[in-house]
């Protein structure tokens, strides 16, 4: 039985009336491809954001390596190893992909203001250790040739590229990839579906959030499925694909015909 | 041009910059013709400048590198400017070298203080508190007796100089006649004497911690603590979850930023000798703005240039007297329309560049090897 690592437990999360999320319970198995699934508004990215500090549940509870990480402030969940990419880019425009990159292993850095001012030997060995794996990132997800470009001006697939390359350099455990595949044409996205694969080879366990069903059910070992706010299923990418109440929120036909 | 000289190699870099230094501390005695000033005491508007540029470089790790719009600068000055006043003439005889520590101190602690509640609030709303800020420090040096109210402090000390009254050793400054250039024997700079007539020394301090500061700029903001500023002021969300502690961040970048204030006011108030609460006019806190916005906010050497001409074209163009207002007004509206971004803005594409051309180059030859590798 491989081990937890990230524990929804009956989360529910209210925005005044509306409720986004309603007594969701999953678990993340270390080294494991999760995917999360369901229609627009199905609370996936919301879920996403409880997981990463952005909202607070309104009960219920995560616990990531065994602690509770409910109610820690958001760069201190990164620290601890969940890193994650956003649905709409969110780079560093003005900084170049290394920078960007950068920003991401500094989370693993404790180099102050005095350390910088007077170049403390910490201050050499992070910037050095730093700067390795930024480019070790860029390098694996084929960018390192644009480390110094302006995010602003890469590619849009590019750009994609750098947000997962920015989360791996955190050195997390978990990463979160929001609609990685948003906008890329389908050999864009069988390579990704590699790149995922490698990720996950690499010792990193991931959390997919993808609207499409091809990517989904080709990458992932395990999938779970929202559908307004609530969990309808879980399971093998098999067992979801011959599921009628998944096919009924997706396709939104009735029971009789999908079964 | 320029990537001619970012080619050279680093000991000739070093020799350049040095050279450009001691040009810089030379300007004064040089007095160039069409540079110096008619009517000024020129070491006078040189040593504003070096004021001005110290502000600037503060203000600059404030808004252009953590985008905290802060229009209430002259608060951290003006709290530097008092500390040392009151220590070294009101209330104590402190030596100036003591108080401007801990003017310094003081006006990182107001910083501190100032950002721990209202760093909450972002753009606009910091603005407007900031502002508040500014022109609550001046009130309450007007409103208390403690701090001279309306009528000030004088008597404020003055560096302590080297060789006594006479100077160290004597510099002529040179004078520029019709087609000539002469050394003026009768007009000469104390080496190190702080008087009231001559204010070369002042510029000299002034230019060394400016220099100081431009160094330590350098060193911060290539490190790690420069990317979190970075990060922050691009999109402060995104920063905090890639485990930037925001929060900690911008008061650093506060705190910093008070710092360099509070050097500036206390240099200020050493050389004037004499301050009141129209020194730290609401005015000031926009023209320090207006120097680092129009340079260029977040590039350091474009704020330089920003400083300079706020606190030199005025001066250059007393015989205009009130014109000059007007003028000054509407150069920053023609800049407004024609470089919005400023005289000089942040150029990493100069990097960005240089880089295409050597992958350019690698490609020819070794660029299938490296693809072999990846």
């Amino acid at each position: 039985m491989p081990e937890a690592i990230l524990e929804v437990q009956n989360v529910t999360l209210k925005f005044g009336g509306l409720t986004a999320l309603d007594d969701v319970s999953f678990t993340i198995n270390e080294g494991e491809i999760l995917g999360l699934i369901g229609p627009n508004g199905a609370g996936k990215t919301t879920c996403f954001n409880a997981v990463t500090g952005v909202y607070r549940p309104t009960s219920g509870g995560i616990s990531f390596q065994g602690r509770s990480i409910v109610g820690l402030k958001k760069h201190k969940i990164t620290q601890q190893g969940i890193a994650r990419t956003f649905q709409n880019i969110r780079l560093f425009p003005t900084m170049t992909a290394l920078e960007n990159v950068l920003v991401g292993a500094d989370a693993q850095h404790s180099t102050g203001m005095l350390s910088a001012l007077f170049r403390l030997p910490k201050h050499r060995r992070e910037e050095r250790e730093g700067h390795d794996r930024a480019m070790e990132v860029l390098r694996f997800m084929g960018i390192h040739r644009k480390a110094d470009e302006l995010a602003a001006n890469l590619s849009y697939g590019d750009q994609r590229r750098l947000e997962i390359a920015r989360a791996m350099a955190t050195n997390p455990k978990l990463i979160c990839l929001d609609e990685p595949a948003a906008g890329f044409n389908p050999a864009e996205k069988v390579e990704l579906m590699n790149l995922i694969r490698r990720v996950r080879d690499q010792g990193f366990t991931v959390l997919l959030i993808e609207h499409d069903m091809k990517l989904v059910m080709g990458v992932t070992d395990r999938i779970v499925v929202l559908e307004f706010g609530r969990k309808i299923a879980e399971g093998s990418p098999a067992d979801i694909r011959d599921n009628p109440a998944v096919i009924a929120a997706y396709l939104g036909v009735d029971e009789e015909d999908a079964s | 041009m320029k990537n001619k000289l970012t080619g050279l190699p680093k000991p000739v870099k070093i020799l350049l910059w040095v050279l450009l230094a001691l040009f810089a501390y030379a300007v004064p005695l040089l007095e160039p013709p069409i540079i110096s000033t008619p009517g000024v005491d020129f070491g006078g508007v040189l040593f504003t400048v070096s004021i001005y540029c110290l502000v600037a470089l503060g203000l600059n790790i404030v808004v252009g590198y953590a985008g905290l719009l802060d229009l209430g600068y002259v608060g951290f000055y003006a709290i530097g400017a008092y500390t040392v006043a009151i220590l070294t003439s009101f209330h104590a005889s402190w030596p100036l070298l003591l108080a401007i520590p801990v003017g310094v101190v003081a006006a990182m602690v107001s910083g501190v203080l100032l950002g721990a509640p209202t760093l909450r609030v972002r753009g606009d709303y910091l603005a407007i508190v900031t502002l508040g800020f500014g022109e609550i420090i001046r009130l309450v040096a007007v409103n208390t007796e403690w701090l001279g109210d309306t009528r000030g402090i004088k008597n404020i000390a003055k560096p302590p100089g080297v060789g006594g009254e006479e100077g160290w050793f004597q510099i002529p400054h040179l004078f520029w006649g019709d087609g000539t250039v002469l050394l003026d024997t009768e007009d000469k700079t104390k080496f190190l004497f702080f008087g009231v007539l001559d204010q070369i020394p002042y510029y000299w301090m002034g230019l060394t911690a400016v220099i100081l500061v431009l160094i330590a700029d350098i060193l911060i903001k290539n490190s790690r603590v420069g990317r979190a500023w970075e990060a922050t002021r691009e999109d402060e969300d995104a920063a905090e979850l890639m485990g930037v502690p925001t929060f900690k961040f911008k008061l650093l970048a506060f705190a910093t930023g008070a710092f360099v204030g509070g050097l500036a006011g206390g240099l200020y108030a050493s050389r004037q000798g004499f301050i009141n609460p129209q020194s730290f006019l609401l005015l000031f806190s926009i023209l320090y703005l207006a120097a680092v916005v129009v340079g260029g906010q977040g590039n350091r050497w474009g704020v330089l240039v920003g400083a300079a001409l706020v606190a030199y074209l005025p001066q250059r163009f007393r015989e205009f007297d009130d014109f000059r207002v007007l003028v000054f007004g509407l150069a920053l509206v023609v800049l407004a329309t024609v470089r919005p971004q400023g005289l000089l803005p942040p150029r990493r594409t100069v990097r960005a560049k240089k880089l295409e051309h050597e992958l350019e180059e690698l490609e020819e030859g070794t660029g299938e090897e490296e693809n072999a590798h990846a």
